[in-house]
């Protein structure tokens, strides 16, 4: 129950995008088209539900204060956790990296698919963004930052998409000049942010 | 200066500085750094604090990446700037926690994500990979007082019509329980728009923010 729980609350409630707005800067480049935000909404998916629960071992086994205690008595009171954003940007990083070979080794049609986004993922907010906050929520288990880790990448999945649906329709009307592009795309956000904050509250 | 005949303040570097304030803007024109942005924008001071961190890191990484910009192989440049800003982050981090901890509290992972803040990568891979280290501290200057001028501006209108405060002081007067008690605009029974605390309020100041400037500045127009 506890990890359907934390799946939807980190879809809806917890939207990466609609509740933090993280991962805006590729949110807003990469929607112009429905296809090119499904593939990139696909790797960021792929690389939220791997560096997660990664990163999750790593602060468990080494950064917290406390951590090191399975090597032994005298490490117990070590407290690496200042070391915690270069641990996961470095982790992010080559993980994107070593994602990227094996996908193209074993998957070329998906490597094909996602192939230019991959590199781009490594500095989306979206997914620094995932490890801090699985950081903070204290999660008993792997399963349950892994689930997380899944659960946000879905949302912002659902949102880019929904985004590059909206902005393929709004192609065609009539937007005031100073508005277009950009201007309207923020509005646009803030409105379906408004309708997914209706989702606050639900618990399962 | 690396130029050699140069001047320190050129009308060349002088535009470094202001262009990003306007024309140029890395939040309203180039879209960057937009994730971090919004979302401590509810009041004022963290706002100050999260602009002042960032101006910080955007000017130091600019100048190490630009220092040493010949000795990074190109394939591995990213780690290399992540590294860099990351260290930096933690620093600033480190700071805050010391001296300013309530702020810290208030931002919690967002001076984390200026790693990840797309102003910094982008300044360093457009600019201070390619110009001098005095010119990529321009640079840095310039686009951080960028992303400050919006962060600021979406703050103040955030905490003034959300909360009728400025820096938590109260600008509209005091509200009290009843209309008879308050002061200020509430004796007129005037009400906070509580809304504007909301997340989705940022998006939309944002985009209004936006607005204005475009149809001040008719050449931003996009076309299509």
């Amino acid at each position: 129950m506890e990890y359907i729980n934390i799946f939807v609350k980190s879809i809806f409630i917890d939207n990466m995008i609609f509740a933090y707005f993280l991962g805006m800067c590729s949110y807003l480049a990469v929607s112009k088209t429905v296809n090119t935000a499904v593939g990139l909404g696909a790797a960021v998916v792929f690389v939220l539900s791997i560096t997660v629960p990664v990163n999750f071992l790593i602060d468990t086994y080494l950064l917290r204060p406390g951590a090191l205690s399975w090597l032994g008595e005298e490490y117990a009171s070590i407290d690496l956790s200042f070391l915690s954003f270069i641990m996961f940007i470095a982790v992010i990083a080559s993980m994107v990296q070593l994602v990227e070979m094996i996908v193209e080794r074993f998957a070329p049609a998906l490597y094909g698919a996602l192939g230019i986004f991959l590199p781009l993922i490594a500095v989306n907010c979206a997914i620094l963004g995932g490890s801090l906050f699985m950081q903070q929520k204290d999660f008993a288990n792997v399963g349950e930052s892994a689930v997380y880790g899944l659960g946000s990448g879905i949302g912002w999945l659902l949102a880019i998409v929904a985004i590059a649906a909206i902005r393929e329709k709004i192609a065609y009307s009539h937007i005031p000049g100073p508005l277009k592009g950009l201007g309207i795309t923020f509005i646009i956000t803030g409105l379906m942010a408004i309708g997914f904050m209706s989702f606050s509250g639900i618990k399962l | 200066m690396a130029e050699g005949k140069e001047a320190l303040f050129s009308k060349q570097n002088k535009a470094l500085l202001s262009d990003p304030l306007n024309d140029n803007n890395p939040i309203s024109v180039q879209v960057l750094g937009i994730c971090s942005a919004l979302a401590i924008t509810v009041q004022l001071k963290p706002a100050v604090v999260m602009s002042l961190a960032v101006l910080f890191v955007v000017i130091a990484s600019n100048v190490v990446v630009s220092l040493i910009r010949n000795l990074i192989p190109g394939r591995i440049r990213i780690i290399v700037q992540l590294l860099i800003v990351a260290s930096l982050v933690i620093l600033v981090d480190q700071v805050l926690k010391a001296y300013a901890y309530d702020v810290s509290k208030e931002l919690s992972v967002f001076v984390g994500l200026i790693i990840t803040n797309c102003i910094v990568m982008g300044r360093l891979e457009a600019f201070a990979l390619a110009n001098g280290p005095w010119k990529s501290f321009l640079d840095g200057v310039g686009n951080g007082a960028g992303y400050a001028l919006i962060l600021v501006l979406v703050a103040v209108f955030r905490e003034l019509l959300g909360s009728g405060k400025l820096f938590g002081i109260e600008i509209l007067g005091h509200k009290a329980k009843t209309i008879a008690d308050s002061t200020g605009l509430y004796a007129l029974g005037y009400e906070n728009n509580g809304f504007m605390l909301l997340s989705p309020m940022a998006l939309i100041t944002v985009g209004i923010i936006i607005w204005v400037q475009r149809s001040k500045n008719r050449k931003l127009i996009e076309q299509h």
